[in-house]
């Protein structure tokens, strides 16, 4: 199989229960999900909060296990408990706040501490840190303490953290959210890097629209179920669908979307700046 | 403000006493400590300021530095001074109700925020010139032989590692919640000691909460990464003692002797002036 | 009735003991009942400048009037100001912490020292207002979503019944819808409640939809201060300071450079189709 990740009919249900062990509630987070991912794609999943995005993300990288279904990780079942360490190195995983996910004082120590809990020689640990902060363009801070790096910094050296266990794919769960736009381009440019240039399969979870723009592949999710899939293109073709699930799309494609209502033959789906004005260039030659 | 807080904080800086293996800093300032309670004279701590001040002019952090990490037990230095002036038993001086002035007192009272002074300030420098990380590490290692005894020592460790790297970030957020509570006319400075206590609950309710989500968000981060425990864990810096380690030992066993000479074989020396 | 900032600066000494200015020089004149925007990328001063707003840092120099009044003067009354300026912090749900909503609500008001009438009436009122519904009122703030824990605390400063309020990022960690529901109250709070509001946002699309005036901070610097409009005019200066424009903004201008004749000042999607079918309308 060349999938990297596939989902099955995958369900998740969390149970509330009370003080005395008794099951209050069932709240199913996941309904049946199908996802396929291939090695080297660049995968987006967006989602409102709530819609079972970050509960999906979580059982690539074994931390939930699924309630119904299988999810397979580079041909490994999740829920083999055996193969759970193996599981999460092919998965690496980065996660929303920046400072929550530090545990060394030192940029260079905290990338060596998961090749350190795999057991990894020292002299390869070194090697694989400046490796890794190489790739995420943060070689001049491994002497710095993380406090005192900015959010977008503190990000990627979270990244050089998961590209040190040298993980087949890297899932982030809203990577940005707590960014502000410099931080956000920094992250952004850092994963695209990655996809490209390294060939590492990239999930990322978000609920920022420009960031699906660079996608091989889109999955929208609401109430725990996948309700559309496609490129951004196909995707993006569909305003309306996407408002309905409380998404935005960047200004120029609603832009497009709404001077083709007014009957202007522009693109179905309009991604960029620049391909505004090509299209809008090209209309000139229609009239 | 809080964020002035110091002690415990690492001071980046690439020192001989930085590049100290941080086992000898360990047992050094253990060693350092114990001296400080070997004398019951103030030319004691003449000798120990001295060992501390050559120290710290090696480690090349600045000594405002060092001395702004006193402030947070400045309440602790003043009412150990206090307490030791006014209730101590002697020669008295002048007398008002159950406070007493004496002379010993005033000898004790002096003797006793040095000696607070000098232990803060030599624990201090073993914080300032290691990273929390060597640190336990070190400390790992010198326990090392009580997990015999099955006692969690990395788990110990690990845990004031990571105590240690969320401190600055705790603080910064009590301070944020101080201001948004006092956005919300909250007032954390007047009053009487029950009010004051009621008033810090707005403040370390939302601190408890955040501080429960973070150690939630990094087991999560910290399980993503593979970690189990200590066992079949490397070291990226595994401790190996170099060169200037064995120097440091022999430095240290100098101060041991100079200590034992001076107390033992010399002692009218130490009492001979007796200030 | 007014805010003046006169020539206001705020020194701190870092680390190494070195002077460090986080505002500098800040004039600002802001009237009541406006709509102002602050922008600016993180570390400009914008949120030092709003903690100085309502008394919570102290300038080093210059100093700040409010309706008229010295806030620095001795006999000034910091609780009042802190009454009359209300300040919802980046992620204020991390300030919760009574146990049921109604109290962490009331906490403000009850601060301020009013007869408990008045307490409860200025609570339910911003409950009303931050649209909570009352059968919230004892539920407990930390079993709530997200973007209500933040409706809460948002209420809990509008309790104090401020008649300016500043808010950090509020849609900071938002989901779009979120989002919309945040900056919608925001707005109904500037025209039904007639607070003076101060936004502060990285997203250029909501000071655009929402903000009268833009006031553009760099280095502890006011370097651009007027109607959004003007503001935004200032495309290249505003993305040398690692700042930008509406998306659509930056589309216009650009179809500007490749001829087309466009009105400046476009901002918002409906303006941009309208111009654009203008252009399209004429070449038929």
């Amino acid at each position: 199989m060349g999938l990297m990740i596939h989902a099955k009919d995958l369900v998740y249900e969390y149970i509330r229960r009370d003080k005395e062990e008794n099951v209050v509630d069932i709240a199913t987070a996941i309904n049946k999900v199908n996802v396929d991912v291939e090695a080297g794609q660049f995968i987006v999943i967006l989602g409102h909060n709530g819609s079972g995005k970050s509960t999906f993300a979580k059982h690539i990288n074994g931390i939930l296990t699924p309630s119904e279904g299988s999810l397979w990780v580079d041909g490994k079942k999740t829920n083999d408990m055996e193969k759970l360490w193996e599981i999460r190195q092919s998965a690496g995983m980065v996660f929303q706040n920046p400072d929550n996910q530090f545990v060394a004082n030192l940029v260079e120590e905290d990338v060596g501490f998961g090749p350190e809990n795999l057991g990894v020689e020292p002299a390869e640990i070194w090697d694989r840190v400046e490796e890794s902060l190489s790739a995420v363009e943060m070689l001049p801070f491994r002497k710095k303490s993380p406090n005192r790096l900015s959010g977008g910094q503190k990000q990627r050296v979270a990244i050089a953290g998961i590209m040190a266990m040298r993980p087949k794919c890297i899932i982030l769960d809203e990577p940005t959210a707590m960014l502000d736009p410099q931080g956000r381009k920094e992250v952004m440019y850092t994963i695209q890097k990655l996809n490209k240039v390294e060939g590492m399969t990239v999930v990322l979870i978000t609920h920022y629209m420009d960031e699906v723009v660079y996608a091989d592949k889109v999955f929208v999710m609401d109430h725990g179920s996948v309700v559309m899939e496609g490129t951004p293109r196909e995707i993006f073709a569909q305003v309306d669908e996407l408002k309905k699930y409380h998404l935005d799309v960047p200004q120029v494609t609603e832009l497009a979307y709404e001077l083709r209502k007014e009957g202007i033959p522009m693109p179905e789906a309009v991604l960029t700046i620049e391909e505004f004005m090509n299209a809008f260039e090209n209309l000139k030659t229609k009239f | 403000m809080i964020r002035d807080i110091t002690i415990g904080q690492y001071y980046p800086k690439e020192s001989e006493i930085h590049q100290l293996d941080s086992r000898v800093k360990l047992i050094g300032t253990l060693v350092y400590m114990v001296s400080i309670f070997c004398f019951h004279r103030f030319l004691g701590f003449l000798f120990v300021s001295l060992f501390l001040g050559w120290t710290i002019k090696k480690s090349g952090i600045p000594f405002s530095y060092i001395v702004k990490g006193l402030k947070p037990i400045l309440f602790l230095l003043v009412f150990t001074i206090v307490v030791n002036i006014f209730f101590s038993d002697g020669h008295v001086l002048w007398r008002w109700g159950i406070l007493k002035l004496t002379i010993e007192g005033i000898h004790k009272g002096i003797f006793m925020g040095i000696r607070l002074s000098l232990l803060v300030l030599g624990a201090s420098i073993m914080t300032y010139t290691t990273t929390p990380n060597r640190l336990t590490d070190g400390l790992e290692q010198l326990l090392k032989p009580l997990s015999k005894l099955h006692v969690p020592v990395h788990e110990i460790s690990m845990m004031m590692s990571i105590a240690l790297r969320f401190i600055p970030i705790l603080l910064e957020e009590t301070d944020k919640i101080m201001k948004a509570q006092m956005a919300r006319g909250a007032d954390f400075e007047t009053g009487g000691m029950l009010k004051r206590a009621k008033s810090m609950v707005p403040l370390l309710v939302p601190l408890f909460v955040s501080a429960f989500r973070r150690a939630n968000d990094l087991a999560m981060a910290m399980e993503a990464r593979c970690y189990r425990g200590g066992e079949g864990r490397t070291k990226m810096k595994p401790l190996k003692y170099q060169r200037k380690d064995y120097i440091a030992f022999g430095v240290l066993a100098g101060y041991i002797i100079i200590l034992i000479i001076g107390l033992r074989y010399i002692p009218s020396f130490w009492t001979l002036i007796n200030i | 009735m007014s805010i003046i900032i006169d020539h206001l600066s705020y020194k701190y000494k870092d680390v190494v003991e070195e002077d460090n200015y986080a505002l500098r020089d800040i004039n600002l004149k802001i009237e009541d009942g406006e709509f102002v925007g602050l922008i600016g990328h993180t570390g400009s001063g914008k949120s030092t400048l709003m903690q100085h707003l309502n008394g919570l840092e102290k300038a080093t120099e210059g100093t700040i009037y409010y309706n008229g009044k010295d806030i620095y003067d001795k006999d000034y009354d910091m609780r009042r100001l802190r009454e009359k300026v209300g300040l919802v912090f980046q992620y204020p749900e991390y300030q919760l912490f009574e146990t049921t909503i109604f109290k962490d609500i009331s906490f403000g008001p009850k601060n301020l020292g009013l007869p408990q009438l008045e307490v409860d009436l200025r609570s339910y009122e911003a409950m009303r207002d931050v649209g909570l519904s009352e059968e919230l009122i004892d539920v407990s703030p930390f079993t709530l979503s997200g973007g209500q824990k933040r409706r809460v605390a948002i209420a809990g400063v509008l309790a104090m019944k401020p008649e300016v309020l500043i808010l950090d990022e509020p849609t900071a960690g938002l989901d779009p819808e979120g989002r919309e529901e945040i900056l919608h109250l925001v707005k109904n709070l500037h025209e039904e409640r007639k607070c003076t509001i101060i936004l502060v946002s990285h997203s250029m699309e909501d000071m655009a939809d929402y903000v009268q005036r833009l006031i553009v901070m760099h280095e502890g610097r006011v370097v651009l201060d007027g109607n959004k409009r003007d503001v935004f005019a200032h495309e290249e200066e505003l993305r040398m300071l690692g700042l930008a424009v509406p998306q659509v903004t930056s589309l216009m201008n650009q179809l500007k450079k490749r001829g087309y004749t466009i009105t400046n000042d476009i901002l918002t999607i409906e303006e941009a189709k309208e111009e654009l079918l203008r252009i399209i309308g004429k070449s038929i």
